[in-house]
């Protein structure tokens, strides 16, 4: 091993090409894992902020607020359900807000909701007409104290700060008390109107096992209720694009695999003759191939460092909200083990090459 | 009369603290079995037993069969029957494992491209015997040091390859094959690639080296004009050795 890495370190000219491919090889993994960390965080943050035990929907709904009607009567039997010690309704529109000193057409996209109950990291329902709002909000120019207007009927909302990793679909949320939600859904969604008291969903807080799925026993299937890990997995698009974007990745380490194959493989038939010797000296062939993988994750941990930084001033140079790119340690971390693994992976088609060659090869050639 | 050679040496013993033989080889028969299943007899009852400081010249034409014997006293390949004792161990009967053990303690090969490593330099490639090997570290390094002193290398040590003589490969090459103090050197073709006059004084160094040190080495050739090198001469035709 410490042989393969001497030659690392003396010719690295000879793996500057594994390199630089397995670099941009990186890059494109990384960005895809943080688009796709992005694109999710923006689409689930008002469903992981909530600090509850159950998400209730009611039966049709399929987890949208949009389809979802909850009534005083069928709050009333799950607020009755044993272990339930907190129950707030909330509720949702979405629509294009006016921003002051934007242009008539430059609307900024945002999800108000509605809610009783507040979510992690989101104060108590402000007064009527008030909202918070996402930071995100602030790439559409929006600033503290400003009042924007909401919707085709330009419903006024004043903004009174900011909260972060709230966004929902790919939208700026603003946090209202339920009678602002209310009447902002009336006046702009008038097909969608609720009447008083009347929820789109429901956050319960409480205690005891499987809390879901009691609710759901206690309305006879009146509700269909979630954890908020499950209601995350269940709004609309999430797991398509989950699975479109792992499927991408899935398929970009699979390049990295055969990239790394073929390389090392190449360096192998090369280095057959140079093996021969070594085994005629006594070098077992598990010492070759260990000098191989090394070589393959020290190459490969040198293309993810550099992917990583590249991917770190990428994202720090683009501007705020112009896409939905999130580049997390744990999603550089996940990348650099799946490349590594894939190194090692590549290099194993190498190996019975190595346990083929003989080193009588050494003996009565001339190279 | 199909075996040949004889020692000037009795046989070796292994529990004594001296060997007085470096090479025992008795009857040792090498059967190569073809894709049609004929039979190919590379060597045949080969017997051949060399004195611990004895410098033996296989002389033989291509595909005689010397790279076979020399694989075999060499433990890189295993014989099909016969014996083989190397430094008072009896490699007949070793697994691969063994033979690669065997190769690294017991015996040194000078290869005929010289072979180092194209990216350590002179000293580098002497450690690699011990790297690859026993893995002692400074006593493996003093040795290595002390050879290239010996060798006339010492101010070459840091030298890669590339920034070598010929000449000074192949003593490097030498070095390599001395580092674990083998009971047996093979030198294969070790003037092939050289003119007479380089050639001979290889040959020259060879003898002084193996002679210097007690160091018995066979010297596989096809050039009858180095034998005189060595302390006797054995050929080998269509795998059979005759004195």
């Amino acid at each position: 091993m410490k042989l393969a890495l001497k030659e690392l370190r003396r010719r690295p000219g000879r793996f500057a090409t594994a390199t630089v491919i397995l670099t941009l090889i990186a890059i494109l993994l990384m960005f895809l894992g943080g688009l796709l960390d992005g694109l999710i965080a923006s689409s689930t943050g008002a469903i992981r902020a909530q600090d509850a035990d159950a998400i209730v929907y009611s039966d049709t709904a399929q987890a949208s607020f949009v389809r979802s009607r909850i009534d005083p009567e069928l709050r009333a039997q799950v607020e009755a359900v044993d272990g339930v010690t907190e129950v707030g309704g909330i509720g949702n529109v979405q629509l294009g807000a006016r921003v002051p000193g934007n242009g008539p057409r430059d609307l900024a996209s945002v999800a108000l909701f509605g809610y009783e109950l507040a979510p992690t990291g989101v104060p108590d329902a402000p007064a009527y007409g008030q909202a918070w709002a996402d930071e995100t909000i602030k790439a559409s120019g929006v600033e503290e104290g400003m009042i924007i207007e909401v919707g085709p009927a330009r419903s006024p909302i004043e903004i009174i700060g900011f909260v972060e990793d709230t966004n929902f679909n790919g939208q700026s949320s603003l946090w209202a008390s339920p009678d602002t939600w209310r009447d902002v859904l009336s006046a702009n969604r008038p097909d969608a109107q609720l009447g008083p008291d009347v929820f789109q969903a429901l956050i319960v807080r409480g205690d005891g096992a499987n809390l879901p799925d009691a609710i759901d026993a206690a309305t006879a299937g009146a509700t269909d209720s979630y954890t908020v890990d499950e209601a995350v997995a269940a709004i609309p698009g999430v797991t398509e694009q989950q699975n479109t974007f792992n499927q991408i990745i899935g398929v970009t380490v699979v390049i990295a695999l055969v990239v790394i194959g073929l390389f090392f493989a190449l360096l192998t038939v090369e280095r057959t003759s140079l093996y021969g010797v070594l085994k005629a000296l006594g070098a077992k062939s598990s010492t070759i191939f260990a000098g191989l993988v090394a070589q393959a994750v020290v190459v490969t941990a040198i293309a993810a460092l550099i992917a990583g930084t590249l991917v770190v001033i990428l994202d720090l140079v683009l501007p705020a909200g112009s896409i939905p790119l999130l580049i997390t340690p744990g999603r550089i971390i996940l990348s650099v083990l799946l490349l590594l693994v894939a190194a090692v992976l590549g290099c194993s088609f190498s190996l019975r090459r190595v346990l083929r060659i003989d080193p009588a090869s050494a003996i009565g050639t001339t190279s | 009369m199909n075996t040949a050679s004889s020692s000037p040496s009795s046989p070796s013993s292994t529990s004594g603290t001296t060997l007085t033989t470096a090479l025992e080889m008795s009857a040792v028969r090498k059967v190569y079995t073809m894709g049609d299943g004929s039979e190919v007899v590379a060597l045949d009852h080969a017997t051949l037993t060399l004195a611990s400081d004895e410098m033996v010249a296989l002389v033989g034409p291509s595909g005689s069969g010397k790279t076979t014997l020399c694989s075999i006293a060499g433990g890189i390949l295993s014989a099909t029957e016969g014996r083989i004792v190397v430094g008072g161990e009896d490699i007949s009967g070793h697994s691969a494992k063994e033979l690669t053990k065997f190769r690294q303690n017991k015996v040194g090969f000078v290869f005929q491209s010289v072979n180092l490593v194209p990216f350590l330099n002179a000293r580098e490639n002497l450690l690699v015997v011990d790297e690859l090997g026993k893995r002692t570290g400074a006593p493996a390094r003093a040795r290595a040091d002390q050879l290239l002193e010996e060798l006339g290398l010492a101010d070459r040590a840091k030298n890669l390859p590339s920034q070598l003589s010929g000449g000074q490969r192949q003593r490097v090459a030498i070095g390599r094959a001395l580092m674990n103090d083998p009971s047996l050197v093979l030198f294969d073709e070790p003037t092939s690639a050289l003119d007479t006059k380089l050639g001979e004084q290889v040959m020259e160094l060879i003898r002084n080296e193996m002679k210097s040190r007690g160091r018995a080495a066979i010297v596989v050739t096809h050039d009858e004009r180095i034998t005189h090198y060595c302390d006797r001469s054995v050929h080998i035709v269509d795998g059979r050795l005759e004195a």
